[in-house]
């Protein structure tokens, strides 16, 4: 009788650790060691001041990604973006189907993703005579069943590369590493 | 017998923890409005509130934030960091007399509301860091 009531103990002390467990990790909000090559890899710098001509060829490079653009601030140099698209594949969708079948409850595939992206401008040095340009991009899939399967931050070097060198043809400026 | 005590303690328990009501999580009335406020609000010196706010966005985008809006007349800006969780966080700016600003963050993380202190004072500290201030505890 004790044990059970010492099972009984830990099940109910489980259940409310387990639904009170939401807390922030610690590194969410810190520097990390990895903090200055992201910034490095998503931002570059160009001899201009002209923040509305950048901000708008970035929104025609975003057109031209496929992106449409929720959100933008001007004043602030800031633009946000978004597009939606299929996450189906051939074999994640065999993989729920052999699951499926093994385990007897339904499990499913992943259906779509929306991607996001933000461009953010800021002027910089003695007279603000130059500018930094940082595009970060992340994006949620969803299962068939409408639920989140992963939620991230993509992109790597070489995705940022070709987002630049669009850029820099779009306004004639060379586009320099930070 | 036992056994079905234990049943009705850990059902309870189940219950109990998901029994908020839409109204509490509406104005998330069960924290301490004014603890959380200070917990949550930091001053800056500064009158500068387009270089606050450029600089909050630069701080989030580090912190691996996107951002999904900015209004410079409201003086926020809001953005979400996913990483297998989601952390969503909003900032707001207003002057406080005529030499600071005060700055407020409020997150999210998952589903829950941001409540502990530690978060926002590291975010703080980010900020300070970028902004070259101090960044002030409120009364």
């Amino acid at each position: 009788m004790k044990r059970k009531g010492m099972a009984l103990l830990t099940a109910v002390l489980f259940t409310v650790s387990f639904c009170g467990c939401a807390t922030v990790p610690k590194d969410a909000l810190t520097w990390g060691p990895e903090t200055m090559a992201q910034r490095q890899m998503q931002t570059r710098k160009f001899a201009t001041n002209d923040e509305k001509k950048i901000l708008s060829a970035c929104a025609g490079l975003l057109q031209d990604m496929g992106f449409n653009i929720d959100e933008s601030e001007t004043k602030l140099g800031v633009i946000t973006a978004s597009k939606t698209r299929d996450a189906r594949t051939v074999g994640d969708f065999f993989t729920s189907a052999l699951l499926t079948s093994i385990l007897l409850v339904p499990i499913y595939p992943d259906d779509k993703q929306t991607m996001r992206a933000s461009v953010v401008t800021r002027l910089f040095g003695e007279q603000g005579e130059n500018m930094t340009v940082r595009v970060t991009f992340q994006r949620i899939v969803w299962d068939l069943n409408g639920r989140i399967t992963r939620q991230e931050r993509v992109g790597d070097a070489e995705m940022y590369k070709e987002f630049f060198d669009k850029l820099s043809k779009a306004i004639f400026l060379e586009g320099q590493e930070i | 017998m036992r056994r079905i005590t234990m049943i009705a303690l850990v059902a309870a328990a189940v219950l109990f923890v998901g029994c908020a009501t839409t109204q509490q999580r509406l104005l998330d009335s069960d924290s301490s409005q004014v603890q959380l406020r200070s917990i949550q609000t930091r001053s800056f010196d500064t009158t500068d509130r387009e270089k606050l706010l450029r600089t909050i966005i630069a701080t989030l985008q580090d912190l691996g934030f996107v951002i999904d809006k900015a209004d410079l007349e409201l003086g926020t800006v809001s953005a979400t960091k996913l990483d297998f969780y989601a952390l969503r966080m909003t900032v707001a700016i207003r002057p406080r007399g005529e030499k600071q600003t005060l700055v407020r963050a409020n997150a999210e993380y998952n589903r829950s509301p941001v409540t502990e202190p530690e978060p926002y004072q590291q975010f703080f500290t980010s900020l300070g860091k970028a902004m070259f201030l101090t960044a002030q505890q409120v009364d």
